[in-house]
């Protein structure tokens, strides 16, 4: 996917004058998603949970390579392939070597955000690789040659008229047709992508150390399709998706659920252990499991930015975000979007290549409130302010503005005067479009207006 | 009771009668008020903006003005949170800055907490008798101190109905400096926050910033919206005594 993160103040601001409908669309949906986590949370002792699986998970992340090689030795046990990708490339490499080998025509694949890090669906195409997605967000965005805006939600974007006109245009459904209408008209071409296809593709939510199992976590049925119709089945798993035990499954299946849509436990989880056995009869023949890297371990090494090797991509933070309630994700630029985004994508792909993307919130806290693994976002997006500053890659004016800004503040002398002059201004100095904080400030809101004599002067003459 | 005022640079410029019913309020509840004349800004927007080192000049500036106050009480949630949560991170790696930080820290109040957890009062009057009330909670007090029900048990205490808004705790868009970066964003946030306020008398707030945000907003759209800072608020809470029909 081609980054474009450096252009977000642009684009957010384009996507809020020019497509309205996107932010009613996503504050619907994302309000719908929040309500209903909260309402889940409340459940259960969610703080408790939360705690439970930040541990579990900054274990494995303490003793990473010890478990990968755990679960790699269990993996084979069950007779799956391993494969290692050190970046996109190799990774790509992976999957081409399988599909020529294997001579695969047509693929399904299964919702994974890795596969978008990867470029895996261009890859297949320029192989020969008839593409079909299955999630039907996914596949409503794949006819619309849109990326997902959204980790679990990847078309909340549009809204429910677009997508009638679309299926109106491509398979002739009623205008008016009912959203189980619009479900039912992609599920059969879905159904036949599912009995064609040679390869499917999917992602892991978990994979076990201790027993090697795939486990994925869906509403719709289309990964355990995808997953075991198809006589090849390639799992993409980033580096950071292992649970240690088993029963570490219990909390992180129904806390990833309640996070992501408020549920209590996905519709579908599947639990794959291998290939089909001789004496089953379903199932792929073979499985490969990819591990992919592609700057995770850099991030691991990171002393603060480690932390988001937690996340689970349940969304949560997306959901509970009034930032991204104003846009949606593609005007992020990068594949994950929203308050996660924000503080993984620098670790991911540089800060250098993603500056605004920490600056796109008002710190207001709500995604770590929301986060499963309790990630620290708020902190984290600081952090990456900090090190922009740090690192030269801020404004010279803003710099330059920063330092007697805090030049003036530690000589009381200077902000006395600083005081005065606020007041000595013509009023329409501050209402002016010529300052580019004040013009930034104006254009949406009434002029800045000072008390006609500020409090330490009252003080001084004293208050009654 | 002896109480600093830090008034922040936000109430001292733009609402200044609003410290001085901080001052009012204080005082009527039995607190000596000083105002350190050297306070200037806590230094959140430099933190906020990623200039920790400019920020720890200021804090480090505010921490000699107010070291040897018995309290600290601003009338302003988000600063509170500068000194209480953010100046001790940014020492974590000094361990001498981070004793002589944190002692401030333990000392310092947003106001309407302070009434209500040290001076342990929730009934100022009934000032507010009959007023429809929407209370913002700026997000640094509430996710970041939990203050939550402080605020609105003083209003409530005083007679006002707070009334039932779904976005309550829902950022307004200020954010600081991210009201100017990304100013579409930001006013979006504040309109889409506005829209589901029901009818109401005042809509009030502990922090100037979003108050400032949230009025320029409300006068740039012509809205009939009463906006007053939380500590006038307070203040008229006080007035109007005898007609409390609780008053001992």
């Amino acid at each position: 996917m081609r980054l474009r993160a450096n252009e977000y103040p642009k684009e957010s601001a384009r996507v809020i004058r020019e497509e309205p409908h996107v932010r009613e669309s996503v504050t619907g949906a994302t309000l719908n998603f929040d309500a209903k986590r909260r309402a889940a949370y409340a459940e259960v002792d969610s703080e408790q949970w939360r705690h439970f699986a930040e541990a579990v998970k900054n274990h494995v992340l303490m003793n990473l390579e010890h478990y990968l090689e755990q679960a790699e030795a269990a993996l084979e046990r069950s007779g799956v392939r391993v494969h290692w990708a050190e970046d996109a490339e190799a990774a790509q490499r992976i999957v081409a070597a399988l599909v020529r080998e294997k001579g695969v025509k047509r693929a399904v694949k299964a919702k994974t955000m890795l596969s978008e890090e990867l470029d895996i669906n261009p890859l297949l195409e320029s192989l020969g690789v008839k593409v079909l997605e299955t999630d039907l967000g996914e596949y409503i965005i794949q006819l619309l040659e849109q990326p997902p805006s959204h980790i679990v939600g990847p078309a909340i974007h549009l809204n429910l008229e677009q997508i009638r006109r679309l299926f109106h245009e491509r398979f002739g459904t009623p205008l008016d047709a009912a959203p189980d209408a619009l479900a039912a008209a992609a599920r059969k071409l879905l159904r036949q992508g599912f009995l064609e296809a040679d390869l499917g593709i999917s992602g892991a939510n978990f994979v076990v150390a201790e027993t090697g199992t795939l486990v994925l976590i869906e509403n719709e049925g289309n990964i355990r399709l995808s997953t075991s119709t198809p006589r090849l089945h390639v799992a993409l798993v980033g580096i950071e998706k292992l649970l240690p035990r088993f029963s570490d499954l219990s909390v992180f299946l129904s806390l990833t659920a309640r996070a992501a849509t408020g549920q209590r436990l996905g519709t579908y989880v599947s639990l794959i252990q291998g290939p089909r056995r001789p004496d089953e009869t379903d199932g792929p023949e073979e499985v490969h499991v990819v591990f992919v890297d592609n700057g995770r371990s850099s991030v691991l090494a990171d002393d603060e930015a480690w932390e988001t090797l937690r996340c689970v991509r349940c969304a949560a933070c997306l959901n509970a975000c009034p930032v991204y309630r104003q846009t949606g994700g593609h005007a992020y630029g990068y594949v994950y979007s929203g308050p996660i985004g924000a503080v993984l994508s620098p670790g991911l792909v540089g800060l250098e290549n993603t500056k605004p993307l920490p600056y796109a919130s008002s710190l207001c806290g709500a995604c770590f409130q929301a986060c499963p693994v309790r990630i620290p976002i708020p902190k984290l997006l600081l952090t990456w302010r900090h090190r922009a500053v740090e690192e030269g890659l801020t404004p010279r004016f803003e710099r330059t503005a920063l330092k007697g800004y805090a030049l003036a503040m530690t000589q009381p002398w200077a902000y006395r005067l600083a005081s005065k002059a606020l007041r000595l201004l013509p009023k329409k100095a501050l209402d002016n479009t010529v300052v580019p904080v004040l013009k930034a400030w104006v254009e949406g809101r009434a002029g800045l207006q000072p008390s006609p004599r500020s409090f330490r002067e009252l003080w001084e003459e004293g208050i009654d | 009771m002896k109480v600093a005022l830090f008034v922040t640079c936000l109430v001292d410029q733009f609402y200044a009668e609003a410290g001085v019913a901080a001052v009012r309020l204080l005082r009527s509840l039995g607190c000596t008020v000083a105002f350190p004349p050297a306070q200037t800004c806590c230094g959140q927007p430099a933190y906020n903006a990623g200039y920790w080192s400019e920020a720890r000049q200021m804090a480090e500036h505010t921490l000699g003005v107010f070291e040897d106050a018995d309290y600290v009480v601003l009338p302003s949630g988000s600063c509170t949170t500068m000194l209480r949560a953010f100046y001790p991170e940014l020492y974590r790696d000094n361990p001498k800055m981070f004793a002589r930080v944190s002692s401030l820290s333990s000392r310092s109040y947003e106001l309407a907490e302070f009434i209500v957890r040290v001076l342990g009062i929730t009934r100022l009057g009934q000032g507010l008798a009959g007023q429809r009330i929407a209370y913002h909670h700026g997000c640094h007090a509430l996710r970041e101190l939990g203050i939550k029900d402080e605020p609105i048990a003083l209003l409530r205490g005083a007679g006002a109905e707070i009334v039932d808004w779904p976005a309550a705790t829902e950022c307004c868009g200020f954010g600081g400096l991210f009201s100017v970066k990304l100013p579409e964003v930001s006013l979006g946030m504040a309109d889409r926050k506005l829209s589901t306020l029901p009818e109401i008398d005042v809509l009030t707030s502990a922090d100037g910033g979003c108050l400032l945000h949230l009025s320029g907003r409300i006068q740039k759209r012509g809205l009939p919206l009463p906006v007053k800072p939380l500590a006038a608020v307070l203040w008229e809470a006080t007035q109007n005594r005898k007609e409390d029909p609780h008053a001992a």
